[in-house]
């Protein structure tokens, strides 16, 4: 039986971290070379991750799909990261960043959690500082600080356009100089299909060269998941193309629980999907929206091109709607507003699949110039992808999926239900609650990287002393090993007519329609009988062409659009179950008046956290109820 | 640094093509690798050009009359004569060109054998450059034929080899030029070889500035017209001499 | 629009290679260049043969997993861009576009247009860092980074370790990757301390793989994100330093 215990450390919010620290049993020097411990994912909390404990002297052995541990889907990050810092003295402190974060969450998230992430943020800078990150810096040559995502102080450190770029290569050279000095094993090109459980305790995974087809076991006396979110499940997203669930999944059917998998956030600012063919969406940074007024015709047949339309047939819905914030309320509710316009006719674009983002105004305000300063890279790759020029004629634009706050549940240290394997990044549940605030999850990252995990993963470590790392010839990995070869085989043997990427494609549509911005009951039953459908159809009509000893791209697909149907079962079943709206996740039975989000606090104020009964057997919840000592649970209102 | 053993099989497919080298003393260390040859190689570009610009205006001299050009060819074996015999500096720069030339050819030599062998399956479809003009990629034809050149003149002017040049009378410098260039096909063997070494020198003395790492956003712009002024003023006055003679403006 | 496909198909890195001709009817001109290939794909997976392999993943040129030589010029005729952001509207309708992987000795071909790219990784390894390790950096604040060095410092650390550099490099010389990753710590006041011993390292593993720098700067239009062959000047400036400078003076910044 399973229980969740989230081992929160007792005592004041503010001292629960360093308590805890204290608590936390070290391993000494001479016996951490003796500790092999595995960290699959190198983007940035793996890469931090995998560094940091080979600098405290553990055999790491660090995994990545991807080429290089270079690259990885953190590296598209645009906006920033965000710091308690202070710097700019305007009121900023730990426990402000903290309370934005779970006012930001929609109240669903574990306070201690964040607490520590907003103690944490000050170190992260350093490091990164210290790293040769190459921050944006004033002329004092001191850093500098912009606003981001709706909070009322400048605390989000930026490199350009290139954030996510530049924290990765930080933590990949703190890698790369680990790899150099023999410290961590590299394995690049590789991918995870399985986890490995022995006695309730994870001790290794099953890969995949990506190369030569070989998969084989790995042991270790720990195992990181640190490998990304699930936004792919939607097929069209702003993530990279290859950022998948399969290593969260597969620990999932080995035991670990998953956590609101419902909670995904839609970006409000994307470039809308063209045509069929369309294989990802692009993010227009949020900041946009500081100067750019969104507008659609008031006219749903009103084909004249947008400067043609005058003032008083144009609709400003945003401010005419939330006066206050206007073109600035939050996310979700950006996003909802334009899929509302979009529904009833008014959008525009050759598909009717945008609305208007007009910087007319603030160029005659402000002369192109200031726009060009400000937005000059934004506008360029807006120009690339779509041949209009943003400075003539207005952007188009409309929500995608950005992130997923749900993940695999851990507790305090980060460790899931299974004991010694731990989760960091965005493939845990652990810091957002329902709904992330801009510029946190580059911190949430490299915080559970650099300076959580190699505490905790100690201390469970310092249980195993003594314990020799677990035979690879032992049943439990010989099992697994067979499993994915089986399924490799399978793949392979189907022989029908459709490739992977056609059924993720709808299997996308489905999670879009009906998983999406707004959610009913209905809708996501229907989801679920879609979803059980489709994913029967792919056991009889996929095709996956070659063989498995060489690179196969449609193999690997083929491994991850599986775990998409599943997990997109599982996100239609939490959906349903969360009879409330919160944050990202938006149930249309359950909004104001108005149309703003209506949550249950009386009910749902716990973390849903499911376990796997099989295949067709429907996962059991669990609840971790969640308690607010230091904030209040209050209605979010930005009109 | 580098492990032995190779740790992934993304790894092992790929091996060096060339072994770091155990470190010479100062100043033979700066000569083991390529980036430090390329220095090696512009250093001696450099002496190069002073002599050649040297060499090209010393030889206007051929338009003030056969006195003036004795006066000067006289002048270059007692520089700093009588503190030092005659003809020492004389020796001391051709002993330090030769040095440069031997340096910069066996460096560009040696750099042209490990490029070979970083591509060893080229292109199968045709190359579209944009940056990598017709000069930067003639730089090991223009070479060799300024090295032949520079055999010929030897033998020529300073020499008098007898196959090359029938009519040469030792120290009678100004009437061996005047003779050479009046026969045709020697004035063409001058022409030619000086266009090819203004090409060598529109991207040599643009590229040595890339080499010795001068690099400043206040001389950037500068560096290119600077070759382009360079290769033009060699190639003018150079060519201009045998072009004078065989016109009859010198005789 | 279509557009006939010439691309270089190869099973394996062994296998001899070949151009296959392939037709890509009904396309955009939104589509991206990898759409196309993607669109390409599906046809071939329909007609049962194997889908062109190539890499990629961002598909908005920040990996730097894509890259292919189009028409002889690597990312293709568009400059500072990615594969990935390369759009079909800078092709003529109807025209024949010759699609060939990176070439280099330390570049093979996994398959199709796939290349391994580890060399970078070793340069990385051999010194593209600052060693601080986790928890042991001062106070961010405590070291002010004049603006135009951070803003320098960033124009090299925008590199995507893309590889087109080398594959457009008539040498296949890596000088222009390797500088951006020697140059953004170099230039920095964190990187001083290991500033030579760094120089030393990457440029001898640099070496190890790639051919060496003539200065044609086909790299620099080749590269996605406009890296300045300026950072080569200086690398090779801080090469020589490094090899003939008494380190024991570097704390009194006499180098
Ligand atoms: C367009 C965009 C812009 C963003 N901008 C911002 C921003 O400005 N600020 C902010 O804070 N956040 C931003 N985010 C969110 C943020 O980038 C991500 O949440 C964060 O980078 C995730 O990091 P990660 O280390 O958890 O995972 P990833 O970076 O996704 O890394 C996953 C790693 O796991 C590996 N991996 C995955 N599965 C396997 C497997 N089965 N086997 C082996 N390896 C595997 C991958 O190879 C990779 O190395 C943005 C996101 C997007 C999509
Ligand atoms: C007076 C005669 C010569 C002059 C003034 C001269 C000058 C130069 C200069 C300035 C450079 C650029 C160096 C750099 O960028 O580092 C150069 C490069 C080069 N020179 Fe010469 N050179 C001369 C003769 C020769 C000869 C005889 C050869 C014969 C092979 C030769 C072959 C080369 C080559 C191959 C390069 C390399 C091009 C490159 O790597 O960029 N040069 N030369
Ligand atoms: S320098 Fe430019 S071309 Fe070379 S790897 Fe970096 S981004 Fe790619
Ligand atoms: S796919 Fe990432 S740079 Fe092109």
């Amino acid at each position: 039986m399973v229980t969740l215990d989230a081992r929160i450390p007792e005592g004041p919010i503010e001292e629960k971290w360093e308590k805890a620290r204290f608590d936390l049993r070290l391993v000494n020097p001479a016996n951490k070379r003796r500790f092999t411990v595995i960290v699959v994912g190198t983007g940035l909390a793996g890469a931090s991750a995998a560094a940091t404990l080979a600098e405290l002297g553990y055999n790491v052995k660090a995994f990545t799909f991807h080429d290089s541990p270079r690259r990885a889907h953190s590296i598209a990050a645009q906006g920033g990261i965000n710091a308690a810092k202070n710097y700019q003295n305007d009121g900023d402190s730990p426990h402000r960043l903290f309370y934005d974060t779970i006012k930001g969450g929609d109240f669903r998230s574990r306070e201690a959690n964040v607490y520590r992430l907003a103690q944490i943020s000050v170190n992260i800078i350093d490091q990164c500082v210290a790293q040769g990150v190459p921050f944006a810096r004033e002329y004092s040559g001191l850093l500098e600080n912009r606003s981001f995502g709706g909070v009322q102080v400048s605390r989000t450190f930026y490199a350009r356009g290139q954030t996510g770029q530049q924290l990765l290569l930080g933590a990949y050279s703190a890698l790369m100089r680990q790899v150099g000095l023999g410290a961590v094993q590299l394995h690049p090109r590789t991918e995870m299909l399985d986890l490995v459980v022995e006695d309730g305790r994870a001790v290794g995974i099953i890969t995949r060269d990506l190369l030569t087809g070989a998969i084989e076991a790995h042991a270790g006396h720990a195992v990181i998941l640190a490998t990304g979110g699930y936004g792919n499940v939607y097929y069209l997203s702003t993530n990279a193309k290859k950022s998948n669930a399969t290593a969260a999944w597969r620990a999932h059917k080995r035991g670990a629980l998953f956590a609101n998998p419902c909670y995904t956030q839609i970006h409000p600012t994307c470039i809308p999907a063209g045509d069929e063919f369309q294989s990802k969406l692009t993010l227009m940074s949020e900041s946009l929206r500081n100067d750019g007024r969104i507008w659609v015709p008031k006219d749903q047949n009103d084909t004249r091109p947008p400067h043609q339309i005058p003032e008083q047939d144009r609709d400003y819905y945003l401010e005419r709607r939330y006066p206050a914030f206007g073109n600035l309320v939050p996310r979700d509710v950006a996003s909802r507003a334009a899929k509302r316009e979009v529904d009833e006719g008014r959008g525009v674009g050759p598909k009717k699949n945008g609305v208007y983002l007009d910087f007319s105004d603030a160029i005659a305000r402000l002369g192109r110039d200031v726009i060009e300063e400000r937005y000059g890279n934004l506008f360029e790759m807006y120009e690339r992808i779509t041949g209009d020029d943003p400075y003539q004629m207005p952007m188009r634009i409309y929500p995608a999926t950005h992130y997923t706050m749900g993940g695999l549940w851990v507790d305090y240290n980060l460790q899931s239900n299974i004991p010694g394997l731990f989760v960091g990044g965005e493939a845990n549940f652990s810091d957002h609650g329902a709904n992330r605030l801009g510029a946190s999850a580059l911190m949430q990252g490299l915080a559970d990287g650099y300076f959580v995990l190699p505490y905790t993963v100690g201390d469970y470590l310092a249980g195993q002393l003594g314990k020799p790392l677990p035979s690879t010839s032992d049943a439990p990995f010989q099992d697994a090993l067979k499993s994915v070869q089986d399924q490799t085989k399978q793949f392979l043997a189907i022989g029908g007519t459709r490739s992977p990427d056609d059924f993720h494609r709808e299997l996308g549509k489905i999670v879009w329609d009906k998983i999406g911005m707004e959610r009913n009951a209905a809708g996501l039953e229907q989801a679920i009988t879609d979803i059980r459908s489709l994913r029967d159809d792919y056991y009889k009509d996929l095709r996956v062409l070659g063989n498995g000893d060489t690179l196969n791209d449609s193999l690997e697909k083929a491994f991850r659009v599986a775990d998409f149907f599943e997990l997109a079962e599982l996100m239609a079943r939490d959906a349903l179950h969360r009879e409330e709206s919160c944050g990202g996740h938006f149930r249309a039975e359950h909004q104001t008046a108005d149309g703003e989000a209506k949550r249950d606090d009386e009910n749902f104020s716990y973390v849903g956290a499911w376990e796997w009964n099989g295949p067709d057997t429907p996962q059991t919840l669990h609840k971790e109820e969640l308690t607010f000592e230091n904030v209040h649970l209050a209605t979010r209102s930005y009109a | 640094m580098a492990q032995a053993t190779p740790r992934s099989t993304v790894e092992a497919a790929v091996r060096p093509i060339r072994k770091r080298p155990k470190p010479l003393p100062w100043p033979l260390s700066l000569y083991q690798t390529y980036v430090g040859k390329k220095w090696v190689m512009a250093i001696t570009g450099v002496i190069g050009l002073l002599f050649v610009a040297g060499h090209m205006f010393g030889n206007i001299k051929m338009y003030m009359g056969e006195q003036e050009f004795l006066h000067y060819a006289e002048g270059l074996r007692t520089v700093a004569y009588p503190i030092v015999p005659e003809k020492f500096l004389l020796w001391v720069a051709r002993l330090g060109l030769l040095g440069a030339l031997v340096l910069h050819l066996h460096a560009a030599f040696s750099i042209w054998n490990h490029n070979r062998k970083v591509r060893p399956v080229g292109y199968q479809s045709r190359r579209d450059y944009i940056a990598a003009d017709w000069a930067s990629r003639t730089m090991l034809w223009t070479g060799p034929i300024i090295l032949l050149f520079i055999a010929f003149h030897l033998a020529d002017l300073t020499w008098g080899v007898e196959a090359v040049n029938p009519d040469f009378q030792s120290g009678e410098v100004y009437q061996n030029v005047v003779a050479s260039f009046s026969r045709w096909p020697v004035a063409t063997i001058y022409i030619v070889a000086n266009v090819a070494l203004g090409i060598h020198i529109y991207h040599g003395a643009w590229s040595l500035f890339q080499s010795l790492g001068v690099n400043n956003p206040q001389i950037n712009q500068g560096r290119r017209i600077f070759a382009a002024l360079f290769a033009l003023a060699i190639v003018a006055g150079n060519v201009s001499f045998p072009l004078a003679v065989l016109l009859g403006i010198v005789e | 629009m279509k557009f006939t496909l010439k691309v270089w198909r190869q099973d394996g890195p062994e296998a001899k290679g070949r151009f296959e001709t392939y037709e890509a009817n009904n396309i955009s001109d939104e589509m991206s260049f990898l759409e196309v290939l993607d669109v390409v794909n599906e046809d071939l997976i329909h007609a049962g043969q194997v889908p062109i392999h190539f890499d990629h993943d961002c598909r908005e040129g920040i990996c730097g997993s894509c890259g292919m030589m189009i028409n002889g010029q690597a990312h293709g005729p568009q400059r500072g861009t990615a594969t990935c952001q390369l759009h079909m509207r800078k092709f003529q309708d109807g025209a024949t576009i010759v699609v060939e992987p990176w070439r280099a000795a330390s570049f093979p071909i996994v398959r199709d247009l796939v290349v391994n790219r580890s060399a970078f990784d070793r340069i990385i390894e051999a010194g593209g860092f600052v060693s601080v390790n986790t928890g042991s950096a001062v106070e961010a604040n405590t070291l002010p980074v004049p603006k135009q060095v951070a803003d320098a410092a960033m124009d090299a650390a925008q590199c995507i370790g893309c590889g087109a550099c080398v594959a457009a490099c008539p040498n296949g010389a890596a000088q222009l990757f390797t500088s951006a990753k020697l140059q953004h710590l170099n230039l920095l006041p964190q990187g001083q301390a290991e500033r030579w011993e760094r120089t030393e390292n990457m440029v001898e593993t640099m070496e190890e793989y790639f051919g060496t720098c003539t200065n044609h700067g086909e790299c620099e239009t080749a590269c996605p994100k406009n890296i300045s062959i300026d950072f080569i000047a200086y690398m090779n400036r801080d090469y020589i330093k490094a090899k003939s400078l008494n380190r024991k003076l570097a704390g009194q910044g006499l180098e």
